[in-house]
């Protein structure tokens, strides 16, 4: 707990994260070629989907990470609303678009896998469509970010919403599932743990690996930009006031 | 008459070092005071020194960013206090579209529900109060069609008509006629008599005199 | 009256006259069913198919309107202020409100609901059904709508962006309300399950959403 409240600085914070960002990318960019190396030439292709099922590799993951991220911003939002962590909604605010963008990539991947299968672009089976639900709660809370001029009183009211949404989601999910109807041959999205075979659950592994690394890096990279930001903002503020502009006195008189 | 003529229990505001920081901005430090039963605590300053802030803050609107603030009975516990505030800010907080004696109703048994120890007001209270206030005759007008200096007297009436030993008033005399400072000074002098404690922010001045005087002026 | 009671009270009168929307809220409902037909043609036999669906998706709608107000009013005329600075609790301003605009806009629109469904061809039984389960169910789509409200109170074009934040949270309880419904019309699904589910997210929002919107207001205020 003490490495994270000395973090609270920003400025140690900016140092720090300069010196790990470097370490960060190279890793991420390591680990991302042994996975596609894995994903593409060492597993084997599905003996009903031929080698459709390599996007498997890059869909799952990136669910995975949609989920990771929005777990993410839930804890920051409560280091935001309980401990009023300074850095706690500039962690929140960065993460909500790179969810976004893997939330996007996982539908996206979804698609593309789905159609030589279903023979459309979309089906409203239970995954998809959870994950799409979960893209609009990604945007809806962009937007609520967004919509305040106040960058600190935006981060709480957004650190509800997140943890509002964060409650919610298992039950979407649940929902979801017992909502569809259309029924996926077991073989498609056969990805639950013991049922897979090692050889795709490797490739599989160090695709959520290398998703994470990415994510970490992007997103500390984001928080570096929205700390500088709001350096900007502040520095802007003291710009356009008057120039005694702090004020504080004790005197009390009688009379 | 409503109970205004009861002693409230001795009641005392301290503040110790209180900040204010809004928006990334400080609009005060360090600022302390004490005032006690039957003091009036007026604040003064220019636009933008943070009169209004101070007030919510004590209001409990607002939260400090730093420093230590009592409000209590007899040195009891805190836990007493957010009952015992009246606020009177800009906005009077009062429903268009309802008229005055349905709002003064409304917020009269608001008030109630933490103050066992008197009853709702009931209608002739009302009325006497927006007499006390000149508004007798519009009691049961729309507040959409009353004036600013209306609204201002209504919202005193909303505050005579529970017993509440702090009152914290912004700009109190903003859109006040003479007649209605008149007024505004014998309901602060009958406060104060019962005991009570007002904290007023103003740059103007008080048809009371004031105890004490908070100046949050630019230092030079 | 008990402070809810208050509330409640004031909250159902702020509704129902001039400038509240309760009945724009109503002639709204009717606007959606009615095209709904326009885009989907007249094949009664569709209609009655999707009636219930229509019916909860324009009850959804039409709870959304005059959220945006809810809590803004309350901001803008300073009453929240006082409300806050009376130390009564939060939360109790936020069911309440959420009861009277349920009262005011939600339950003429739960009533108008059959009505509504015998241009859409229901059966009897799925009229009395789909009346249920809304009546079951639309408090929580408003409860879950004060959420979005409160979140959204300071901001001055908080409508759109409250049906945004709201939609998703209100997917389970469509999904069942619906379920329930067609539970009800066709004999091999079930009807209870669902039923008591929707039930069960009345209840649940009734606690839980005041709780995030007295948050969301108090943090929303400075």
């Amino acid at each position: 707990m003490s490495f994270i409240s000395q973090l609270a600085n920003p400025t140690r914070f900016l140092e720090l994260s300069a010196r790990v960002l470097p370490w960060l990318v190279a890793a991420s960019g390591v680990t991302l070629a042994i996975g596609l190396y894995l994903s593409f030439f060492v597993a084997p292709p599905d003996y009903q989907q031929g080698d459709s099922v390599r996007i498997m590799f890059i869909h799952v993951p990136a669910a995975w990470l949609a989920m990771f991220c929005y777990s993410l911003m839930a804890v920051s939002s409560i280091g935001s609303l309980v401990w009023r962590h300074p850095l706690a909604d500039v962690a929140a605010k960065s993460a909500a678009p790179i969810g976004a963008a893997f939330t996007f990539l996982a539908l996206f991947t979804g698609s593309v896998w789905g159609k030589p299968m279903w023979g459309t672009w979309w089906v409203w089976d239970a995954r998809l469509t959870s994950v799409l639900v979960l893209f609009i709660m990604y945007l809806g809370l962009i937007a609520l970010w967004r919509a305040f001029d106040d960058p600190s009183r935006a981060g709480r009211v957004a650190a509800v919403l997140t943890l509002v949404g964060f409650v919610n989601i298992p039950i979407i999910k649940f929902s979801v599932e017992w909502w569809n109807t259309l029924h996926q041959p077991a073989s498609v999205m056969r990805m639950d743990g013991p049922t897979i075979h090692s050889s795709m659950l490797w490739p599989l592994l160090v695709m959520a690996i290398a998703f994470t690394l990415i994510f970490l890096t992007v997103h500390l990279a984001a928080m570096r930009a929205e700390v500088f930001r709001r350096r900007v903002r502040t520095a802007q503020m003291r710009a356009a006031a008057q120039p005694a502009a702090s004020v504080g006195t004790t005197v009390v008189a009688h009379g | 008459m409503v109970k205004q003529l009861d002693n409230f229990p001795p009641f005392r505001v301290q503040a110790e070092a209180l900040g204010c920081v809004r928006g990334g901005r400080e609009i005060f430090r360090d600022v302390s005071f004490s005032v006690g039963p039957g003091q009036l605590l007026a604040i003064t300053g220019p636009n933008g020194a943070g009169k209004s802030s101070l007030l919510r803050i004590l209001a409990g609107l607002l939260e400090a960013s730093a420093g230590r603030l009592a409000q209590t009975f007899d040195g009891a516990a805190e836990a007493e206090a957010p009952s015992a505030v009246h606020y009177l800010g800009h906005l009077d907080g009062f429903k268009s579209a309802m008229s005055l004696r349905e709002n003064l109703a409304f917020w009269s048994r608001i008030y109630r529900q933490s103050d066992d120890h008197h009853a709702v007001a009931d209608a002739t209270d009302i009325e006497e109060a927006a007499a006390r206030l000149g508004l007798a005759h519009a009691l049961d007008l729309p507040v959409s069609v009353f004036s600013a200096g209306q609204r201002r007297r209504a919202g005193l009436a909303r505050i005579t008509l529970s017993p509440r030993p702090l009152w914290l008033l912004d700009e109190p005399t903003s859109a006040l006629d003479k007649q209605g400072e008149a007024v505004l000074g014998t309901l602060m002098g009958e406060h104060l008599g019962a005991g009570g404690v007002i904290v007023a922010a103003t740059h103007l001045d008080l048809p009371a005199g004031p105890d004490l005087t908070l100046d949050m002026a630019v230092p030079q | 009256m008990s402070l809810l009671g208050q509330i409640i009270a004031q909250t159902v009168m702020l509704g129902l006259r001039a400038g509240g929307g309760a009945l724009v809220g109503l002639v709204f409902f009717l606007a959606v069913v009615a095209v709904v037909p326009f885009g989907v043609g007249p094949d009664l036999n569709l209609l009655a198919r999707i009636g219930p669906a229509i019916l909860w998706i324009g009850v959804l709608l039409a709870s959304l309107l005059g959220l945006e107000r809810l809590f803004a009013a309350d901001r803008e005329d300073g009453s929240l202020d006082l409300y806050i600075a009376s130390g009564e609790p939060l939360v109790l301003l936020v069911l309440g409100r959420g009861i009277g605009h349920w009262i005011a806009t939600g339950l003429p629109i739960v009533i108008a609901a059959p009505i509504l469904g015998l241009m859409l061809n229901l059966s009897p039984i799925a009229l009395v059904a789909v009346t249920a389960t809304l009546l079951a169910g639309s408090p929580a789509l408003t409860f879950i709508g004060t959420v979005g409200a409160a979140l959204t109170a300071g901001l001055p074009r908080g409508g759109m962006l409250i049906a945004v934040l709201v939609l998703p949270l209100s997917v389970p309880i469509l999904i069942f309300g619906v379920m329930a419904t067609n539970g009800a019309v066709y004999d091999p699904e079930p009807f209870t399950a669902p039923f008591l589910i929707v039930c069960a997210f009345t209840l649940a929002s009734a606690v839980l959403a005041p709780l995030a919107g007295a948050l969301a207001l108090k943090v929303a205020l400075e």
